[in-house]
């Protein structure tokens, strides 16, 4: 059995049809293709899949794709626009706030998700508000000086 | 598609150049194993053992058959392999070396090993396949730890053995009990240094794509070694070397976890075959922590014989170390690298060493970050605040007085420390720290209900592995050596192909930073190549915190040997001798008459061009180098710690870390800040956080991430990182390494300033890993009224 949805991914419409129980990471990694959004555990603690559906940061490998019909959906490949990269994906270049890159796309898109609208957020409030992702390589604090520094750099732009 | 633009300065040795790694994986285009989609790609799941022990008497895989979109289900008898997962270690030469089978045979000797292999047509069938297989089990006594499985009557995790025993590890100096006995004190410490799991974010993963009709196998998988998994699939597999490619895409880090070869890699190459298509299994993260190696469990005793000063005379360290089920690629000489590091920093002379290693009903333990050496810091460490505690003396003192001063230093167990001075480390750290100001923010904490505390942890560890004929002493049946490839293409660009394989490290950045100083070409002209042995020469791959250190040297000969050759070309074409040549900015001149000269790219070209060339050299800008390092390089350093404890809750908040670390000459400062940064909070999280716990039946407690808490950025402090510089004199570079550093430093200076914070109640101990309610057990215990001290 499988149903039809209709999903808007990083600003294009897509008609899929998939079974009720796929997971809808699996639905944009496998059936649209848009692998920068990874899977890093199987019980919603690691924050690696994270999306923006309709704006707010969710777990897409907590959610079925059914689930997301007719909604609007930002993986890392949407992040950047036309004028340029997002100042959360320069300032973890530029702070060096990844080493193997695996939870960056989690990161890049819940840090997006944390500053937005929040220029003046504190370092504790950016470490609690990253306490859903997990990064194994930096030890977290270029991770959130990155976000800091784009937090401040959104309000400038 | 936006991107980013590498703004290097010069783009060479010792700048903090900003990583090339970046610019792909931070707009989602990584290459990651399970990225990977090949035509008519199949999917593998497993059916794998719920129980820790026990024999299997039935699998019924009809349902499983009957499903549709199901192409095989393999046991053991259809992959008819006889071959198992090798281990390349036997220090003692009499180790128990027991065959790991891909599949289980007949009996299962941890939870999560594999017993049945699915392949269907896509992850979620194949999931469902291995659910529906029935398999009989009889529950068999189990074992989990390592000391209990030692004792006589022990249940045997392997029948054919009389007892438990992998091997025993010794090394006594001569007139050690005479020299234990001299001495005034003796102060005894004992630790349980706890079984973690490695968790990279990325899981482990493979695509085998065997074609039946050239024989030719494609194995792409997240790997540190992929030359090593190439020679083990053609042995396993039963093929030829030159049959076999390994690739390895983007790996999301490996910790150790990845040093390894594991059943999947020689079960997909398998099943690809015998299905006929390309097969892909991506590890569930809850899978990957039963079926992935685990670090550690190692149970220590110390006993050293000291003077009244503090200076320790001899040193007897006993330990168990708990191997698991079977052995993977370098499981015994884990502990092997602990009984190097016994004597840590200090100079002490006489030593006793007996490390008793055993099979239990448990994952296989290997490498993970540190491997073996995190052990011995921590116990060592731990013991020299006892024996300051016990002295009355200031930790950092018993330290001072112990340290070894004069470089090259041959240990009591035989390693040869390149170079050091570790005193000055200690400074710097202390100084950064406010050592001297402590009481005072003690005090003030005291004020707000809170005990605070402050540990030192000084270290020195044992990297560059390794020259070969080490490894083939110490019973490690690998060599030791890397390799680099530097390509000069015809108008001046170079291809670097290296034998490591970094996940994460930043070797394309570090390694193009070599060739701009010491080619004198731009950083962006620069491209480099890993982890595809289609393309390298043969490497041991990244772990140790051996790539800089020995793949880096590789790297700077064979620069070395593209100039020389430039150097022959710039002579005959500027009509003199090679002797009259001067090497500056990328050129050769004329000494003395620096107009006449040329850039290394234009003798790259007219070495393509070979026209004009001097007689007997061959065209091509070329060059390929084996480097075996002559010794291992030794990094040192001191961390000091700062905790405060909530007696209420017992929770330790770390809040004040400095790290002064010394990995000799620095490639790029803001990668080994990166590192440091890395290695520092996994240890912290194992001090802290961090512990894999069995049932006494052998059933994992801890199999998923909900249970086995990988701290967050919200549990975690700041660092403050600094460095001193003593260079290597072991490779050209004068780099030491720096991966596991902040590992291996950071366990014992926590648990010292927690012991320190609590102190004042009369604790002197406290295990790993001081989680909430193991520490405000300690202090009820401590002061079970509950009155204010």
């Amino acid at each position: 059995m499988r149903s039809s949805i209709r999903i808007t991914v990083n600003g294009v419409e897509h008609d899929l049809e998939v079974e009720p129980r796929r997971l809808l990471v699996h639905a944009l990694r496998e059936d649209l293709g848009l692998t920068g959004t990874h899977v890093g555990c199987d019980t919603s603690s690691c924050g690696a899949c994270t999306v923006h559906l309709d704006g707010d940061a969710v777990l897409s490998c907590t959610m079925l794709a059914v689930q997301a019909n007719g909604r609007s959906i930002t993986t890392v490949e949407g992040l950047a626009t036309a004028g340029g990269l997002h100042p959360i994906q320069t300032a973890f270049h530029e702070r060096h706030a990844l080493q193997c890159g695996f939870c960056t796309p989690g990161m890049l898109m819940a840090g997006a998700a944390l500053i937005e609208g929040n220029p003046e957020i504190t370092e504790a409030e950016v470490r609690q508000g990253l306490e859903g992702n997990l990064c194994r390589c930096t030890g977290y604090q270029n991770i959130v000086d990155a976000v800091l520094v784009a937090a401040r750099e959104t309000a400038r732009a | 598609m936006a991107t980013i633009e590498h703004r290097p300065a010069s783009g060479g040795i010792g700048e903090s150049v900003l990583r090339k790694e970046d610019a792909k994986l931070i707009v989602g285009q990584g290459r990651f194993v399970d990225d990977l989609v090949l035509p008519g790609m199949l999917h593998a799941a497993f059916a794998r053992s719920p129980f820790g022990h026990a024999r299997i008497t039935g699998v019924d895989r009809s349902a499983a058959l009957a499903l549709p979109g199901v192409a095989a289900v393999l046991t053991a008898d259809e992959l008819g392999i006889a071959g198992g997962v090798p281990c390349a270690s036997n220090p003692t030469g009499d180790t128990r070396q027991p065959r790991q089978p891909l599949l289980a045979e007949g009996i299962v000797r941890y939870c999560g090993e594999p017993v049945v292999m699915v392949i269907a047509t896509n992850r979620y069938t194949a999931r469902d396949a291995a659910d529906a297989i029935v398999i009989d089990y009889e529950p068999l006594p189990a074992v989990v730890d390592g000391r209990k499985a030692l004792a006589p009557d022990a249940p045997l995790v392997h029948g054919q053995y009389p007892d438990n025993l992998c091997c025993t590890l010794r090394h006594e100096t001569d007139g050690f009990e005479e020299a234990f006995a001299a001495a005034p004190h003796v102060v005894r410490s004992a630790n349980f240094n706890q079984r973690i799991t490695p968790v990279s974010m990325e899981t482990r993963g493979v695509v085998a794509d065997w074609v039946r009709a050239s024989g030719e196998v494609t194995l792409y998988t997240s790997t540190q070694v992929p030359h090593f998994v190439r020679t083990f699939v053609a042995v396993i597999n039963e093929t030829s070397e030159s049959k076999v490619r390994v690739v390895t895409p983007d790996v999301g880090g490996g910790f150790g976890a990845k040093l390894n070869t594991y059943r999947e890699e020689y079960l997909a190459c398998a099943a690809s075959k015998i299905v006929g298509a390309p097969v892909k299994w991506i590890e569930d993260r809850s899978e990957s922590h039963n079926a992935t190696i685990h670090g550690r469990d190692q149970h220590q005793q110390y006993e050293a014989a000291v003077e009244a000063d503090g200076k320790i005379r001899a040193l007897r360290f006993r330990a168990v170390q708990n191997n698991g089920a079977y052995l993977q690629l370098l499981t015994p000489s884990i502990s092997h690298l602990t009984v190097f590091m016994v004597p840590g920093p200090y100079a002490i002379e006489n030593i006793s060493i007996e490390v008793r290693q055993a099979f239990t009903n448990t994952t296989p333990t290997d490498a993970y970050r540190g491997a073996g050496r995190p052990e011995a810091t921590h116990g060592l460490e731990r013991l020299v605040d006892e024996i300051a505690d016990e002295l009355g003396l200031d930790p950092a003192d018993v330290r001072r007085r112990n340290f070894i001063e004069e470089f090259p230093y041959t240990t009591s167990v035989g390693l040869s420390y390149d170079s050091g001075d570790y005193g000055t480390a200690l400074d710097r750290a202390l100084e950064l720290a406010c050592y001297d100001t402590f009481e005072e923010r003690r005090a003030e904490a005291r004020g707000r209900g809170r005990y605070r505390g402050i540990g030192l942890s000084s270290y020195v560890e044992v990297c560059g592995l390794a020259p070969s004929a080490v490894t083939k002493a110490i019973g490690i049946s690998a060599p030791g050596w890397e390799s680099s490839t530097v390509r000069m293409h015809p108008f001046g660009k170079v291809t670097v192909i290296t034998g490591s394989s970094p996940h994460g490290q930043g070797h394309a950045t570090s390694w193009s930073q070599i060739v701009a100083t010491e080619l004198g070409v731009p950083f962006d002209d620069v491209e480099v190549i890993h982890g595809d042995t289609a393309f390298a020469p043969y490497g041991l791959g990244t772990y140790g915190s051996r790539s800089l250190a020995v793949a880096g040297a590789a790297l700077y000969r064979s620069v070395q040997k593209v100039k020389e050759k430039g150097r022959a070309i710039a002579a005959h074409e500027l009509e003199c001798s090679v002797d009259d040549l001067e090497w500056a900015d990328g050129r050769w001149s004329v000494k003395g008459s620096p107009e006449r000269g040329a850039t290394i790219q234009g003798l790259a070209t007219s070495a393509w061009v070979a026209a004009n060339l001097p007689p007997g050299l061959e065209p091509g800008m070329e060059a390929t180098t084996f480097h075996d390092p002559p010794n291992f390089t030794f990094p040192f350093g001191t961390h000091v710690c700062e905790v405060e404890i909530d007696p209420e809750t017992g929770r330790v908040e770390v809040v004040g870390y400095v790290a002064v670390d010394d990995c000799g000459n620095v490639i790029n400062p803001m990668i080994v800040e990166g590192q440091v940064h890395g290695g520092v909070i996994q240890s912290i999280a194992q001090a802290i956080f961090e512990e894999t716990v069995y049932a006494e039946d052998g059933q994992l407690r801890t199999p998923t991430l909900v249970e086995y808490q990988v701290p967050s950025a919200a549990d975690l402090p700041r660092i403050t990182s600094d460095r001193t510089v003593t260079p290597s004199p072991v490779n050209p570079l004068g780099t030491k390494g720096i991966g596991e550093a902040g590992t291996i430093a950071a366990c014992p200076a926590v648990v010292n300033a927690a012991v320190d914070a609590l102190s004042v109640l009369g604790i002197r101990h406290l295990e790993m890993p001081m989680q909430p309610h193991r520490v405000w057990e300690a202090i009820r215990n401590a002061n079970p009224t509950g009155a204010a001290r």
